[in-house]
């Protein structure tokens, strides 16, 4: 192949609420002390890493009706985490997730000109959505927004945002001891917007930071979300890490970006992605059924179950057979505040998929959950991972990986002492940074220097 | 030097831009190019860790700065512009080791979710030495950054309604910090559980739903975010009135007041003292700071002229809610020790030059005080509440809640 080898772009995300995480492994550490983000932090900038990613909750997850207490429950505030951690790093991008849904542009547009000011242009913002009423009672104007203005209120929160930032230039501050000008211009910041979700007009009070605007991700696998971030986003989130999946995804997306006078370097595509690392092949196979194990207890494979049946399914045994009633498939959802419900659109032909599965396999319930759930999508000796790895990016699966450990600090030290030195080794990922900023390393132009800054 | 030991005083400085006078960012100290950078708040609030100080309280507003009350100025010759306050004490928490830090939230227009995991988080990345300053905002412009609610304008000669408008936005104050504070209690200390045998994470008998309702929120909790090390992180609030006087009485740990003399502050510090004994708190300890602009220079003198030099430099004489205080050290000293004999437990000092006064009170005050016995010589507690001599709260919602 004569095509100039793809740079990767690799990104590490500190485990929230899921099942991935094994807890109960003795070397498992907190999830909410500092010490634990700071030591994760310290590792992905040891390794070279474009950024660290948080997700975020706002209200805690139920499951017939009670706090689901399987997996890691609890987290910190994502904007805190972050301004700590630009304290104790110095490179990384800093990613966290913030809703369009439960909050407001002016408040958010602060926080993020705030943290890129304080981190010396490190932010990024996963912009997501929320509607459901669920979550909206833990805030003011509760679970107001009807399902299909989510992107809507996304696209125009997003908007009104990068108006907010960009009303100031950069060139405003004079800060003259001489003369006594601090500004240059009075109405630095002045700013009006109306439209359907926001009518909100004044003077924003943050001056323009480092990047001009946090770096912008998108996760969302649907129409409208594939739209948006070709749209507006930089780079999105995928769940797409297999090789066919990946490519198809890529290509999708990529293809959406010239309507609107993009080019495919502008978006950059990193599915989420789990690892088993070990000495060798033989061992990381072995090590990735234990971790799979230790994964899915016989009571969340019950639960995972109940996803799809939306039934209380406590009564069956999870070493036994799949239940041979149907899904119940009524509005009410058993599970709440948990995304991985719409991932099963079709609750009876998946249970149908499912059983047959499970028959044709002699599988258990928790068989079935595990051989069908969070796969682990790299497992292998660090020569085999970072050999994989950059086949998906050379044949345009991805532009990288956003790495998910199953232990909680130090999932990432192995990675980081012997995969990424095969790939720097194979000239496919950063030896130092290229610059301060985020926008460096992901290869983004400055905000102010874009080919579409001069229309808007 | 004086033959009866004073009683210790606790000590906290106010942060804004460059320092309180509106002059201070052109003294050659004050780089204000550096004002939206990291380092301008890290070196202040070393400093100030330098001194032994309780805690850094810091500035924040959801508008730009302004010289009119109710509506942004068109001034040039200011700081305007600030960074978001939770942000910044959060950059500084793991560049720092014993000092509180206590951030600016306003209450009318923010979240008590986000907020209450903001401040808990906070507390878990300085490891026990978070706080909040509670503010309303009552200005017409702040509230169209949001466009979802309209803040009455408020006029001076219809003090009664702006009497009413300010009434119901510290009722409003209030809520949030009862719906922060129930967020912070929603998770037992001990609802970590890991208990592998059972496959439970949590026990979520320990967790639980704050259920508040109220005229501005509804909240159900519980928090996202577990319990912080001080259980109750520090809230504080600034007073200037009866109104605020009772939220401070009902809902903080540390309440700001400005007296002008030791009279006024004994008579503030009574009525307080009333309103926190109406609110069935008699037994918990509050503390009342008073706040002082200071212009601290060691030759007598110094310090009127730097702040006249300053007046002429912003083209009005610089005046304050607050006392200004200028002198040295020695006088600054015995005008507190003064003012406490009115029933103040400790002093948030705004420094009018922030490279200049912030040293000043560190170096210059600082041992002048611990020469009289009447401030600590080391740091003698982890936490900001251990600072101030406050217990960590039991859980309101744990049956048998050890307050360990």
């Amino acid at each position: 192949m004569n095509k100039p080898l793809k740079q990767i772009h690799l990104a590490a995300h500190f485990p929230g609420v899921n099942n991935t995480t094994v807890w109960s492994d003795p070397r498992s550490g907190s999830h909410i002390e500092f010490s634990s983000f700071a030591h994760f932090a310290r590792t992905a900038e040891r390794a070279k890493f474009d950024f660290l990613f948080l997700a975020e909750g706002l209200r805690l997850r139920e499951q017939g009706g009670q706090i689901y207490d399987l997996d890691v429950v609890g987290r910190p505030d994502t904007f805190t985490v972050l301004a700590a951690l630009a304290a104790v790093t110095e490179h990384l991008g800093l990613t966290g997730t913030i809703n369009s849904t439960f909050n407001e542009p002016y408040e958010v547009a602060r926080q993020f000109a705030s943290l890129d000011h304080l981190s010396g242009g490190r932010s990024a913002w996963n912009v997501v959505t929320s509607w459901d009423a669920f979550t909206g009672e833990n805030f003011r104007r509760g679970g107001f927004l009807p399902k299909e203005e989510r992107y809507s209120r996304a696209k125009e929160f997003l908007a009104t945002t990068h108006e907010l930032l960009d009303s100031w230039h950069g060139d405003e501050i004079l800060a003259d001891q001489e003369t006594g000008a601090f500004l240059r211009d009075a109405k630095a910041g002045s700013f009006v917007h109306t439209g359907q979700h926001f009518d909100i007009h004044g003077r924003f009070n943050v001056p323009r930071s480092p990047q001009g605007r946090p770096v912008v991700f998108q996760a969302g696998d649907s129409e409208e979300g594939r739209e948006f971030a070709a749209s507006d986003a930089d780079a999105i989130f995928s769940r797409y890490a297999t090789l066919e999946a990946g490519q198809a995804f890529y290509a999708d997306v990529k293809n959406r970006l010239p309507k609107y006078g993009r080019r495919p370097d502008q978006l950059l595509i990193l599915p989420a992605a789990t690892f088993t690392l070990a000495d060798t092949d033989a061992e990381a196979e072995e090590l990735a059924k234990e971790v799979r194990r230790q994964q899915v207890s016989g009571a969340t494979a019950l639960k995972h179950l109940e996803f799809v049946w939306n039934r209380d399914l406590s009564s069956y045994d999870p070493d036994g057979p799949l239940p041979d009633i149907d899904p119940d498939v009524s509005d009410q959802h058993i599970s709440k505040g948990r995304a991985q419900v719409r991932m099963y659109r079709d609750p009876l032909a998946t249970a149908r998929e499912w059983r047959e599965l499970a028959a044709a396999h002699n599988w258990s319930i928790r068989d079935l959950v595990i051989e069908t759930g969070n796969r682990q999508n790299f497992i292998g000796s660090a020569a085999t991972i970072a050999r994989t790895i950059n086949e998906f990016v050379q044949a345009d699966a991805s532009d990288g990986f956003i790495l998910v450990p199953h232990i909680t600090p130090t999932g990432l030290d192995d990675f980081a002492d012997q995969v990424v030195p095969l790939l720097q080794e194979q000239g496919v990922f950063r030896t130092e940074y290229e610059g301060p900023t985020l926008r460096h390393h992901l290869g983004l132009a400055h905000p102010d220097h874009a080919p579409e800054a001069a229309g808007v | 030097m004086s033959s009866t030991p004073a009683s210790p005083l606790h000590l906290a400085v106010a942060l804004d831009g460059t320092g309180w006078h509106p002059a201070s960012w052109r003294e050659p100290v004050a780089r204000p190019r550096d004002l939206f950078t990291a380092a301008h708040w890290t070196g202040l609030i070393q400093e100030a860790e330098r001194g032994l100080l309780d805690f850094v309280t810091i500035e924040d507003g959801l508008g730009p700065q302004s010289s009119l009350f109710p509506a942004p100025d068109d001034r040039t010759d200011q700081v305007r512009g600030r960074l978001d306050a939770v942000l910044i004490a959060s950059r500084v928490a793991p560049l720092t080791r014993h000092i509180g830090l206590v951030p600016t939230v306003i209450a009318t227009h923010t979240e008590p979710f986000h907020i209450s995991k903001a401040i808990a988080t906070l507390d878990y990345v300085s490891t026990g030495r978070a706080g909040l300053r509670v503010q309303i905002s009552p200005r017409s412009n702040e509230a169209d950054h949001f466009g979802r609610r309209t803040v009455p304008r408020i006029e001076f000669p219809d003090l009664a309604l702006a009497e009413q408008a300010v009434t119901d936005l510290f009722d409003e104050a209030a809520d949030h910090v009862e719906v922060v504070r129930r967020l912070w209690d929603s998770w037992e200390d001990d609802a970590e559980i890991r208990d592998a045998a059972t496959g439970r994470f949590i026990d979520r008998d320990k967790l639980h739903y704050i259920d508040f309702e109220g005229r501005h929120f509804s909240v159900k909790g519980p928090s996202i975010t577990p319990r912080p090390p001080q259980g109750q992180p520090l809230v504080t609030a600034l007073a200037h009135d009866t109104v605020p006087y009772r939220l401070v009485a009902r809902a903080a740990d540390v309440g700001y007041i400005t007296p002008h003399d030791t009279a006024e502050a004994r008579d503030i510090v009574a009525r307080i003292r009333a309103e926190q004994q109406a609110a069935g708190r008699a037994d918990e300890t509050l503390h009342v700071f008073g706040d002082l602009v200071v212009f601290l220079d060691d030759e007598p003198g110094a310090a009127r002229a730097r702040k006249e030099r300053l007046d002429t430099l912003a083209g009005e004489p610089y005046t304050s809610d607050a006392l200004v205080f200028t002198g040295t050290p020695t006088e600054l000293a015995d005008l507190l020790q003064e003012l406490a004999a009115g029933g103040l437990t400790g002093f948030r000092l705004r420094p009018a030059v922030d490279g200049h006064d912030l040293p000043a009170i560190t170096r210059g005050l600082v041992p002048e005080l611990q020469r009289r016995g009447a401030f600590r010589s080391a740091y003698e507690a982890d936490t900001l509440r251990g600072l101030l001599g406050l217990s960590r709260p039991a859980n309101r919602y744990a049956p048998h809640a050890a307050t360990a």
